[in-house]
């Protein structure tokens, strides 16, 4: 089978990554050439709306780190849309110094509530983490009263979102210390070894001493984790919390870390394939709306494009 | 041990499912006002319906060890298209419903090429085809909106004797064998019928068995020289079928159409609670579409519940989430009796 | 006699590896013809072209003068060519009598006629000796000798002309041997030709009139029944000369106890088992097939809940609720690790209790995981510093295992299902022989593996208990419990019934104590 040449040299891993760095320089291409030939101008090439392209992506990417890390070890976690709310919510309503912890306390819970459900009581992660979404939903309907709370994000929430340093938005800085935190953790650890161990074979691994279930729950926390944060950080953006602010997230995360290349079924997958998802469904997204193309037409091209980009991966993986 | 004893055996679940939605259910209408009354029936069936065919059509993937996350948006593309197409004439209202299943089956089938030719994982491939039967669903009503046959809607959601009033059947008077019947739900009995029509056959055919055999063991199943792909093709059609149907009634029901996001992915993830509720294995090769239908019903009877017991609507989401999570938690309770805990692993 | 299927100058390539090599092979009407071969000799990438799971890149198959191409399985049954695989083809969750009509059920109206087929599962099954076996169950539910013989009796059912057993009889207990041969003895009086391929010598001996040796994917030799001595066919088979099979015992010396078991219960599978090892000895588990030796060594390892009695190593009590738990059992029991695998760089856990799994592919590797992965992973506590790892410790320990197992591998990096079987296993052994185990614990190490293979693993086995470790090895195959053993300990129904040793230790003893024919009550075999 013939390849291009550029990508002939890559390691199976990093050539999804790849693929989807080129398809990024499609869309930013087709972009520009639309906005070239309708308006006369290259929004799409500006560093700052770039960066403002980042900033919205960081949400998402966080949200995809953790994710990615629980699809690894071929699990899923649905309660991600109302872990988002709650981190945000809680976080809105106890403001002050403890505005963010009381926030990442509730990612906390929610990973250690899905990882024994998951990994005690073996129940499929698909099924219960659902069912963990609906009572943090019910909660935080009962909680609020079905109304947007009326509680702003706190200061310290508005900087390390909206704030800018040298005309860089914190949420990157926020994004990329998790990225370092994921790569570390997947490629340096112990713990990352025992995720990929997991992922490929858990009955081996179990046998191997691998203590799966403490290292499952774990991973059910940081997802927990990461999906609080990106909440606080989407409060601190909006400067406040409101209903459903998570809905739009957990399948853009989903895609994105398959875009990227890790195995839905888990055990394979880089990090940085996850990142490139994530531009890569951020940048389509805006190219889409610059195009002002109703909703119906971007569903089908996000679709589309899933199924592209899923079609190239696995020609290339010659499977 | 006897053959009873065996059947008995391995059904156990599915009997315990059948006999907590009976006792819900009792508990319900002793409770309701107008408990026992054929209104009560009716409605309760209406809303059981669309959900009870999503989670059939959830089954037939899951049976076979994937995940279909485009039946809710098979439903809304249906119900859109339904909302165009029930109305004029009884035959356009026929060529209408017929073009509505083609549809549901078509949008099946296209999931089905996608997992088989383009060798991607159903839970992925049917993310991306799901954003593009919803999109075509916008497409086809930008807005909620359309007006369909008022006969149709009155006939379907209504008992038996008012669909025989509609179609015109016993204008002198209901025959005797009719009367004891006349109060059933029309949806019911339509549930019933797509069960022991569709269900029922495709469990006993080849390709039925041949879609156990992949989520038991999909090696397995090919060196046994089973046709893997055309089994699965035919099973995500009719899948996609199932869907379709669900949403035909959806429209009929509302009489409108609605190509609502958020429904359809309430539809999608409730479908996958019913399914696991009903006792099929979400690593595929056990259990039925049946135990789907009666996994549905414990999930709506519990609701409404609620609505009878009066509790406060705030907090009826949490009380659903946390009666969803108990359900699943008993179940999984079997676990922790395990005692080989390699046995956790298959 | 004529020839029934004739393969001319097949050749299939996997990559850079010659699979087969034009091969000329041919077999006949109403003869077991056996094909023998070490592990990546040829012979299961033949068997697979035959049965249509392979295409061969060149060459041509006649079946009874008839040019055959087969493109799936499914026209290779149709051409009435039918293979029970080592790799069981059963599908778990269907029925006994669903799996024997799986491809081809019997059918009214178009919809399977489940009462026809039940009775056909209840006729094949009695027709090899198995009518305990209810159609109704599930296959998941039976045990793995009971499976093996479901996977016969669905082969039978499709009427084969030529029948292919591939390590068929490696799950299976003495009786149901005895019934596989006299039903291939009934086979063959039809006219029907069968394939034979085991590891095992004396079925061979017993069973084939023809055999043929394979070796690196070319057809060495055939010959008929006692044209070549058992010495002569491993020669051909490996190539080269071979030293005694089986490594010399040491005499028999008092040593301290190592690992000692009294009274170990576990639900309805064993009954009070106790059992001594001392340091430097091999200990046998023999017995019929699911007889409480694989539930003792899970026992052993804590996979299993709720079991009671004693464990002691190196005379301390221990309770091991986990693999991991049982990998660290004999940490501070001083000199536990003694010397064993002293040159290791660095690995320095020790001491701890080590499972050879049944399976490898599901229980003992990650498939998919490069080699150094695979190898490292019972070891990723004394590979770290804190959280992470020491990159440089952990290539010299992946070397060093390499080297040590001789395990052939091109690159530590590439993926450990490239490896063939015996590679695979001597993988899992280095994981273990990583950690420093005091106590290593084999669930049959040498099944479906090659002769070469197998030699190099008894010889670690006794270069492992010179160094002080305590062995306990469950095999189904009595040459070797016999060969590497020092003493054999029979279970039946969950209780050791007798241990043997010295000269005792003979194959019709461990038979008449694994048949239990001291006790007046029969076998329930």
């Amino acid at each position: 089978m013939s390849r291009p040449a550029l990508l002939s040299g890559l390691s199976p891993d990093d050539r999804p990554t790849a693929i989807a760095g080129l398809f990024i320089l499609v869309i930013l291409a087709a972009g520009t050439g639309y906005t070239l030939s309708k308006f006369g101008n290259a929004p799409l090439l500006q560093p700052g709306y770039l960066l403002q392209q980042l900033q919205i992506g960081a949400f998402l990417g966080i949200v995809a780190a953790g994710m990615m890390l629980v699809i690894l070890i071929s699990q899923i976690d649905l309660s991600v849309p109302w872990t988002v709310a709650a981190g945000a919510m809680t976080a809105t309503a106890v403001g002050g110094p403890w505005a963010i912890p009381a926030g990442i306390a509730v990612g906390v819970c929610v990973g250690v509530v899905n990882g024994i459900g998951v990994a005690y009581l073996r129940i499929p992660s698909m099924i219960f983490t659902l069912g963990v979404n609906a009572v943090m939903r019910g909660l935080m309907v009962a909680h609020t009263g079905g109304f947007a709370p009326q509680t702003t994000a706190t200061d310290a929430m508005r900087f390390l979102a909206a704030d800018r340093t040298l005309g860089v938005p914190h949420a990157i800085f926020m994004w990329l210390a998790v990225s370092v935190f994921m790569v570390v953790l997947l490629r340096r650890t112990a713990y990352g070894r025992a995720i990929y161990a997991i992922g490929n074979k858990e009955a081996a691994a179990y046998l191997s001493g691998v203590p799966t279930r403490r290292v499952t729950l774990l991973a059910f926390v940081i997802c927990g984790v990461c999906a609080s944060l990106a909440g606080m950080l989407l409060a601190g953006y909006a400067t406040k919390a409101y209903q459903g602010m998570g809905d739009a997230y957990v399948l853009p995360a989903i895609a994105a870390v398959v875009i990227g290349g890790t195995n839905i079924l888990g055990g394979r997958g880089s990090y940085l394939g996850t990142v490139v998802g994530v531009i890569l469904i951020v940048l389509l997204n805006s190219v889409l709306s610059i195009m002002e193309m109703p909703e119906a037409g971007r569903q089908i091209i996000y679709g589309l494009v899933i199924i592209l980009m899923l079609l190239v991966h696995g020609r290339e993986g010659g499977a | 041990m006897s053959d009873l004893g065996l059947r008995l055996r391995q059904n156990a679940y599915l009997l315990s499912v059948i006999v907590l939605f009976g006792l819900v259910y009792l508990l319900y209408h002793l409770a309701h006002p107008k408990g026992f009354s054929s209104a009560v029936l009716v409605q309760n069936s209406n809303e059981v319906f669309s959900l009870a065919m999503l989670a059939m059509a959830q089954t037939i993937p899951v049976l076979m060890g994937g995940l279909d996350l485009s039946v809710g948006a098979v439903m809304t593309l249906v119900d859109c298209l339904a909302s165009h197409l029930l109305v004029g004439t009884t035959t356009q209202i026929a060529l209408g419903v017929l073009a509505c299943l083609v549809t549901g089956a078509l949008a099946g089938l296209v999931n089905g090429c996608v997992v088989v030719y383009g060798r991607i994982q159903p839970i992925i491939a049917t993310l991306a085809t799901g954003a593009v039967y919803i999109g075509l669903a916008l497409f086809l009503r930008p807005t909620p909106g359309g007006k369909l046959d008022e006969d149709i809607n009155w006939a379907m959601t209504n008992a038996l004797d008012d669909f025989a009033g509609t179609v015109g059947l016993f204008s002198d008077g209901l025959p005797a064998w009719f009367r004891p019947i006349a109060g059933v739900p029309t949806s019911l009995v339509l549930l019933v019928l797509v069960a022991t029509a569709i269900w029922v056959p495709f469990r006993r055919s080849v390709t039925g068995r041949a879609v156990y055999a992949i989520g038991s063991s999909e090696q397995a199943a090919y060196m046994s020289g089973l046709d893997i792909k055309r089994a699965k093709l035919t099973a995500f059609t009719l899948a996609g079928l199932l869907a379709g149907i669900g949403g035909l009634f959806l429209a009929i029901q509302t009489s409108s159409g609605n190509a609502d996001i958020p429904q359809a992915g309430g539809y999608t993830l409730s479908s996958i609670a019913s399914v696991v509720i009903g006792g099929t294995s979400l690593l595929g090769g056990s259990g039925s579409a049946i135990g789907s239908i009666f996994g549905t019903a414990v999930l709506k009877v519990i609701s409404f519940n609620f609505r009878i017991f009066d509790i406060a609507p705030l907090l009826q989401p949490m009380f659903e989430g946390l009666v969803l999570l108990s359900a699943i938690s008993l179940g999984a309770l079997r676990m922790l009796r395990v005692k080989n805990q390699l046995e956790l692993f298959r | 006699m004529e020839q029934f299927l004739v393969l001319a100058g097949v050749s299939k390539r996997y990559g850079g590896v010659r699979a087969l090599d034009n091969v000329d092979f041919a077999c006949n009407r109403a003869e077991v013809h056996a094909v023998l071969g070490e592990n990546g000799a040829g012979k299961s990438t033949l068997i697979k072209t035959i049965a249509g799971v392979v295409q061969p890149d060149a060459g041509t198959m006649t079946l009874d003068g008839k040019k055959l191409s087969l493109r799936t399985p499914q026209a290779a049954n149709d051409a009435g060519i039918v293979c029970i695989f080592q790799e069981l083809s059963l599908l778990p969750d269907l029925s006994v009598a669903d799996n024997i009509s799986i491809a081809r059920p019997p059918r009214r109206f178009g919809l399977i006629d489940l009462r026809a087929q039940r009775r056909r599962a209840e006729e094949l099954l009695a027709g090899i000796g198995c009518e305990d076996v209810n159609p109704m169950m599930r296959v998941r539910d039976l045990p793995l000798s009971r499976r093996q013989m479901v996977e016969i009796a669905k082969a039978l059912g499709k009427d084969p002309r030529l029948l292919i057993l591939d390590e068929a009889t490696s799950a299976l207990t003495g009786a149901d041997v005895e019934r596989v041969y006299a039903m291939l003895a009934r086979l063959k009086a039809s006219g029907v030709a069968v394939l034979y391929i085991s590891h095992r010598m004396h079925e061979i001996e017993a069973l084939a009139d023809r055999l043929s040796v394979f070796r690196n994917g070319r057809h060495i030799e055939t010959f008929g029944r006692g044209e070549r001595s058992p010495d002569q066919i491993v020669q051909l088979m490996i190539g080269r000369e071979i030293s005694a099979q089986f490594p010399p015992k040491p005499p028999r010396a008092e040593a301290p106890p190592m690992l000692e078991i009294k009274g170990l219960s576990w639900e309805d599978r064993l009954h009070g088992v106790s059992l001594t090892i001392g340091r430097g000895e091999i200990v046998g588990l023999g017995g019929l097939d699911g007889q409480g030796q694989k539930e003792l060594l899970l026992a052993l390892f804590g996979v299993l809940k709720q079991v009671s009695g004693e464990i002691r190593i190196g005379g301390r009590r221990k309770t091991i609720g986990s693999p991991a738990d049982a990998m660290t059992a004999g940490r501070q029991t001083g000199g536990a690790s003694g010397g064993a695998n002293g040159g290791q760089a660095g690995v320095r856990s020790g001491g701890g209790i080590a499972l050879v799994p049944e399976d490898r592919k599901t229980e003992g590797l990650m498939l998919p995981m490069s080699i150094a992965e695979n190898l490292v992973i019972a070891s990723l506590g004394a590979l770290s510093n804190g959280p992470f790892m020491n990159t440089g410790r952990e290539r010299v320990a992946v070397a060093d295992a390499i080297s040590r197992l001789q395990i052939k591998v091109g690159r530590d990096s590439d993926a450990v299902h490239t490896l063939s079987g015996g590679n695979q296993q001597k993988v899992v052994i280095a994981k273990w022989l990583m950690t420093e185990p005091a106590v290593i614990l084999l669930n049959d190490p040498t099944r479906g593996i090659d002769v070469g293979t197998k030699q190099e693993i008894y010889r670690l086995l006794r270069e492992l208990a010179d160094q002080g470790a305590a062995i306990l090895f469950y095999s189904t195959d009595y040459d070797e419990l016999i060969g590497s053993c020092d003493r054999v300990a029979i279970l039946y129904d969950g209780r050791i019934v007798r241990e043997l040793e010295g000269c005792a230790l003979t194959e019709q003893a461990i038979i008449a104590a694994s048949l239990n024919l001291t006790r007046t009550e029969p076998a329930h075999v």
